[in-house]
């Protein structure tokens, strides 16, 4: 089996030996209605509600979303509408924190006897895909035929620069990781488990192997270390040497994909009740002063993170959620942690910077890195053609937004970014496409 | 508080820039003009000065006169320059450098949209105008100056032998390796060219595929179709190939991208050399047949696209 291409990236993995500190309540909490893919979670408290460490402060908005706890004591301040780093204004419930950390007292483990009620439990758990994405997990796992899927490929790959929240996972809560897979074992009657680890986590390895041994049918993938192994379909394929086709999902492929983080998340919750609340961080960055893994309760505003881990050496020019590669920048430092947020990077004014944009020279080096084989220059081409046509004929609806064409680009031009506008005006134009031949039907 | 910079992903990028590529080319050739130096003396240091500057005012008064954004500091007309140099004979008057130096840069490069944009390698067209514009100059060529031999005859170079079949006169394989032979300045000495082609190998600026099989082609052609092994060496070391196959072929602005689009385009140029060389009545044919196969990059380029990962055709 050939491997996809990619990229080599500095790893800059400071934190790998960090065991996560932590951090006491913020205080003030913030929770934007939005921690994940799907519809927008509706808040269920008002201003003046007292909550705990653990009361869900808004439910689910649908079959694809997600209910939200709180992750702090204290009370309701308000509903507000914060901008968040998407660009949109989002509900935000705002709650004061007594500093305490009390957790509700109406936690209990849950009952889960059969798949439904795993699945039912994993939904109320909040839990969402903690490497990046933010998909449902219970939408994930609640596959419907059950028959199909051979695989579940356990994403430790954690390619992303300076991160080491998974790494930390697979070293300090091996256990959890032991119990969510004999749960979805038990639940989903999956028999092979394939847990992908790039080289470059020795350690990591060497922690899951012992797992293995203790426990059938679960095998380690060392992987190179070559960016993006942990994109969901480069890493199916790596394992298990499955293409998951254009239009199609893991499942089709007979492979769930679960991040390492997000695995040992649901074990927790059926074990204790206590619903997502609270994230290992990492802290790193060229503007930070001491880089360090940090346990903070999910709302906490980043400067507060920032302050626990020791601070900036620096003046911190542009921060980040999540890695540098795939991370998203926000607007100010109060914007809380999310969901999946699983890094923090503060990065200088040198590192800020935006590079010069010079003309293409076709070197190629874009295509010849995707992993998927698009061809950037003839995206951006189409784009500015307004060509759908074309833009379909480039399947620019395949990108993953991976960033390895902009890293590599010579000229530094910004080729994800109109990746990402051509996949905002091509996905409309095929669901019109589709209606249309539906029509003629 | 101060205002954080709002950007999208990716954050940090390669240390690879186009300035940097440009001057890896330029230490890539140093070698060669080394070579050039030692064979035709130093006036072949200041013909090659002579199309640099060219290159570097065209360049910058182009672009003073049409407001566009200044690009010499990327280096690229740098290479063109010397690459216009390495392909002149060392006693060429220094207008027609001048001229030459011009029609690559504003004509092929600039008129064209600059950098990144030219259809043909700016250098090679030149070279072919000039071919055209001052013939008597640029097909003859002075011997470099370690040879002793002083008639008209040791003035024609190795391909006019070659293509007269005067075995006899040819220099020996190791005058040819070292370049002791008559051409144009940069493009003589075989061993500082694969110098230049191996730093570029390592420097991952380029990669084998155009230069290997383009060269290979034309040594095939010429032992299969020739039938004579002698031939198809002196044939390979002659003339302006390797120069060609390392400098001018694997330029990124005029080949294809992919490695399959790569051997395509090599495999023409081979067969389009071996052809003018073989049966046509000019006794060189690296020039043309890079050009026609830089006037078909775009066409190979489509064809020899990647796949994308997983596509299904008419998933729509």
């Amino acid at each position: 089996m050939s491997h996809l291409h990619g990229i080599h990236v500095p790893h800059r993995k400071n934190t790998a030996e960090s065991a996560p500190v932590r951090m006491p309540s913020p205080k003030t909490a913030f929770y934007p209605v939005t921690q994940h893919i799907g519809a927008p979670a509706k808040p269920v408290v008002k201003a003046g509600d007292e909550v705990f460490v653990g009361t869900m402060i808004a439910e689910a908005g649908g079959f694809v979303s997600s209910p939200i706890y709180s992750g702090v004591s204290g009370k309701v301040k308000k509903i507000d509408s914060t901008l968040q780093a998407g660009g949109a204004f989002v509900p935000t419930v705002v709650i004061e924190s007594d500093g305490l950390g009390t957790p509700d007292p109406s936690i209990a483990p849950p009952e889960v006897s059969d798949f439904d009620s795993f699945i039912e439990a994993v939904r109320n758990s909040g839990v969402v895909g903690l490497g990046g994405a933010g998909f449902p997990t219970a939408v994930k796992l609640g596959v419907k035929d059950l028959s199909k899927i051979e695989y579940v490929v356990i994403n430790g790959a954690e390619c992303e620069p300076y991160l080491t929240g998974d790494t930390r996972t697979m070293i300090d809560r091996a256990d959890d990781m032991a119990e969510g897979i004999e749960l979805i074992r038990k639940y989903l009657g999956v028999k092979r488990f394939i847990i992908g680890i790039e080289k470059n986590k020795p350690q990591c390895i060497a922690k899951m192997r012992e797992l293995c041994s203790e426990h059938e049918g679960v095998s380690v993938m060392p992987l190179p270390s070559v960016y993006p192994q942990g994109g969901e379909k480069v890493l199916i394929y790596h394992t298990t040497g499955r293409v998951v086709k254009e239009g199609k999902l893991p499942m089709d492929a007979g492979v769930i994909v679960i991040n390492v983080t997000t695995l040992a998340a649901i074990a927790s919750y059926i074990r204790t009740g206590m619903p997502l609340v609270e994230k290992c961080i990492t802290v790193d960055g060229s503007a930070v002063k001491e880089p360090k893994n940090v346990i903070a309760p999910i709302g906490t505003p980043v400067c507060d993170v920032f302050e626990f881990a020791g601070g900036f050496s620096q003046e911190p020019a542009k921060v980040l959620y999540g890695g540098p590669m795939m991370g998203i920048s926000v607007a100010d430092m109060n914007a809380p942690v999310l969901k999946q947020t699983n890094g923090l990077i503060a990065l200088n004014e040198k590192d800020a910077r935006p590079p010069k944009i010079t003309n293409c020279i076709r070197c190629g080096r874009c295509t010849n890195t995707c992993p998927f084989g698009l061809a950037p220059v003839a995206i951006a081409a189409a784009l500015n053609e307004d060509n759908m046509e074309e833009l379909y004929r480039q399947r620019a609806n395949l990108c993953m937004e991976c960033g390895c064409c902009s890293f590599v680009c010579p000229a530094k031009r910004p080729l994800v970014q109109q990746n990402k506008l051509a996949k905002a005006k091509l996905m409309p134009w095929l669901k019109e496409q589709a209606a249309k031949k539906e029509e003629k039907k | 508080m101060k205002k954080l910079n709002i950007s999208v992903s990716p954050h940090i990028r390669s240390a690879v820039s186009t300035s940097g590529i440009m001057l890896d080319v330029i230490i890539a050739m140093l070698p060669a003009l080394v070579a050039s130096i030692w064979l035709f003396g130093f006036r072949a240091l200041y013909i090659t000065a002579v199309c640099v500057l060219s290159c570097i005012l065209g360049e910058l008064i182009f672009e003073l006169i049409t407001k566009r954004d200044l690009t010499i500091t990327d280096l690229s007309a740098v290479v063109t320059g010397m690459l216009l140099a390495f392909n002149l004979p060392v006693d060429i008057p220094e207008w027609q450098a001048i001229v030459g130096s011009l029609i690559a840069i504003v004509v092929v490069k600039q008129l064209f949209g600059g950098i990144g944009y030219n259809f043909v390698n700016p250098a090679l067209a030149a070279r072919v105008a000039m071919l055209l514009s001052f013939q008597s100059t640029l097909s003859s060529y002075v011997p470099p100056r370690s040879a002793e031999a002083v008639d008209l005859n040791s003035f024609a170079t190795p391909l006019v032998h070659l293509s007269k079949g005067e075995m006899s006169e040819l220099p020996t394989l190791s005058q040819m390796l070292v370049g002791e032979r008559a051409g144009s300045l940069g493009e003589t000495c075989a061993i500082a060219l694969i110098i230049g082609f191996v730093y570029l190998l390592v420097r991952r600026v380029i990669t084998w595929h155009i230069p290997v099989i383009y060269v290979g082609t034309v040594f095939g052609l010429y032992l299969i179709i020739g039938g004579d092994l002698n031939a198809a060496v002196y044939q390979v070391l002659s003339g302006g190939l390797l120069l060609g196959a390392i400098f001018m072929a694997t330029d990124y602005v005029t080949s294809p991208p992919t490695a399959w689009g790569k051997v395509i385009f090599a495999l023409g140029c081979g067969l389009i050399t071996f052809a003018i060389r073989y049966w046509g009545t000019y006794p060189e044919g690296v020039s043309f047949s890079i050009l026609f196969m830089n006037i078909l990059t775009p066409y190979i380029s489509k064809l020899t696209a990647h796949k994308p990962f997983g596509a299904v055709k008419e998933a729509a």
